[in-house]
């Protein structure tokens, strides 16, 4: 700050410029160099001072919101939040008196070079952080919700809010992951590469839970749902633009994150009412996502190995390439269901198996194999079964039946929205 | 044109507890804010001061005397000021009360300047 000469009034010219700065900064500015920040400077400073590090980035992000509305935002709004929360982390430490005056030697990228060089370390710092919250060692929940603190610059509020969680839940949840890299002294850095294949998978699992709990629920805060979906799509294509990282599979998962995103503008009508993949109005779908999703799929296919990751992404191409509803390749959809089932057994790629088989080979064959599905315990407390059940009856005209199916779903979910639209069914019939 | 200067108050552990997206969107409201009064007209300048609670200078027995401000980190600080243009104390305040300030627990003094003519 100090460069400038400093009168008591900046020109108004200054202070405009500034404004227009911030108001036309990218979105999330705020929130993506929070994570940035404390990704490099507790590579500098150490994982151990993790905490510190946090409250460092917060006082900056404070100290910004008390300073710029009176001055305008610096020239280099992420070149000065870097650098005042690097000297709260100096000041700290002096204070510690672990270190002595050459603290002042430690050298802080400042983002003010734009040079490719920086953005590689910036992104290294990000790989870096992501593999040490999503260590195997660390829960589950625990990886999730550390991941989006320090990673993504979510706050314990907004986790909260997006998990439908309580805040003080939230907060133990990060504490416990904390301790458990203390505990089993996890450091931070790129795995070796002998580990880096289980590193990665648990990495992508995190990804896919994170993208998953903002795009399947739709009940909460929408705003902040669609933030998680684009969160996980920022780390997966970070870690599929890295040479170590960006495995086939990682791309297969972006491809596929990229096609579901695609189609978030367009699930609810003009009321907020869900509407069904066949009711959703194509041209609201995002092609500039689209056409992401498409690279990512192409660089999907440059190995041997097909994922599950693969099979996914490639049924969610089908859907989102598919000029209507019912042009789609059905039979392509339920070939990747087939292989998928065999891959991991489970009662929901099953269900989703015979509503792509109802397409390709007919109503009929679809409500044959969903009653013999109905042998399966596990569905019968599951509403979507009954749901696609009661479609199905609807289709082939048995409106008794259906309405019974669908009365049944109706008493499985407590979701408003899937509430409303069934009970809309209902009314139809 | 008279001057009047807003002196906003705040306690600054209000701001603590902002999420980054939180933050930018605030800075955004009171940018705009400040926008706004300068298409009008009406902003001559601003500043924020430092919260370290400054000097108090007096003489004492002929002897300048020089004490701490008060500051306690809980406590309540004049965060900053803006110089504006009003052509009275309605308009002024009437500027005052689109500051986002007030929305996020701070209250505004609002001060007529007294000129010499």
């Amino acid at each position: 700050m100090g460069k400038r000469p400093h009168s008591p009034f900046r020109t108004i010219r200054m202070a405009s410029q500034s404004s227009d700065q911030i108001n036309q900064s990218v979105d999330h500015l705020f929130r993506h160099r929070a994570g940035q920040m404390i990704a490099t400077l507790t590579r500098i400073f150490g994982i151990e001072r993790l905490d510190q590090v946090e409250d460092a980035v917060q006082d900056a992000m404070v100290r910004a919101l008390r300073l710029w509305p009176y001055q305008g935002a610096p020239d280099n709004p992420s070149a000065w939040l870097i650098q005042v929360a690097k000297n709260r982390m100096l000041d700290q430490l002096r204070r510690d008196c672990r270190l002595t005056e050459t603290t002042d030697e430690i050298e802080v990228p400042d983002g003010g070079e734009d040079s490719a060089a920086f953005a590689n370390e910036i992104r290294d710092d990000q790989l870096r952080m992501i593999f040490t919250c999503c260590h195997p060692l660390v829960p589950e929940d625990g990886q999730i919700a550390l991941t989006l603190k320090t990673v993504g610059g979510f706050s314990v509020s907004e986790i909260a809010r997006a998990f439908l969680a309580r805040e003080s839940s939230v907060s133990k949840t990060i504490v416990r992951a904390k301790q458990r890299l203390r505990e089993f002294e996890i450091k931070l850095e790129m795995p070796a590469p002998d580990k880096l294949p289980a590193r990665l998978e648990s990495a992508l699992k995190v990804v896919y839970l994170m993208f998953n709990e903002g795009y399947s629920a739709l009940e909460g805060e929408e705003l902040v749902r669609t933030d998680l979906c684009h969160e996980a799509i920022r780390l997966c294509e970070l870690l599929a633009g890295h040479p170590v990282t960006g495995a086939p599979k990682v791309h297969a998962l972006a491809a596929l994150l990229l096609f579901q995103a695609a189609r978030l503008t367009a699930r609810c009508d003009a009321a907020g009412e869900l509407l069904l993949l066949s009711e959703q109005d194509r041209s609201l779908w995002d092609s500039a996502m689209v056409k992401r999703g498409l690279y990512q799929l192409r660089r999907s296919a440059c190995g041997d190995e097909v994922s599950d990751y693969h099979l996914e992404a490639e049924i969610a191409s089908c859907h989102t390439l598919a000029e209507s509803f019912e042009t789609t390749d059905w039979p392509r959809v339920l070939d990747c269901y087939e292989e998928l089932l065999k891959r991991k057994p489970s009662p929901v790629v099953a269900l989703n198996r015979i509503v792509a088989l109802a397409k390709a080979r007919g109503v009929e064959a679809g409500l044959v194999e969903l009653n013999k599905l109905a042998e399966d315990r596990t569905l019968r407390n599951y509403y979507p079964y009954y749901a696609a059940l009661g479609e199905l009856l609807r289709e082939v005209g048995n409106s008794s039946e259906a309405i019974d199916a669908y009365q049944k779903a109706l008493n499985l979910t407590s979701s408003e929205p899937i509430r409303r639209f069934l009970m809309k069914r209902i009314a139809s019939l | 044109m008279p001057q009047y200067i807003l002196l906003l108050h705040e306690a600054p552990s209000d701001f603590s507890n902002f999420s980054p997206e939180e933050t930018q969107q605030i800075i955004g409201e009171y940018v705009a804010w400040r926008s706004k009064i300068q298409a009008e007209g009406k902003y001559v300048g601003s500043n924020k001061l430092k919260d370290e609670g400054g000097r108090h200078v007096s003489i004492r027995n002929g002897k300048a005397r020089v004490v701490d401000g008060p500051y306690a980190e809980a406590k309540e600080v004049m965060g900053g000021y803006f110089l504006i243009n009003g052509s009275n104390y309605d308009e002024a305040v009437e500027t005052s009360k689109g500051c986002p300030h007030l929305k996020y627990n701070g209250w505004i003094e609002v001060r007529e300047i007294d000129p010499v003519k």
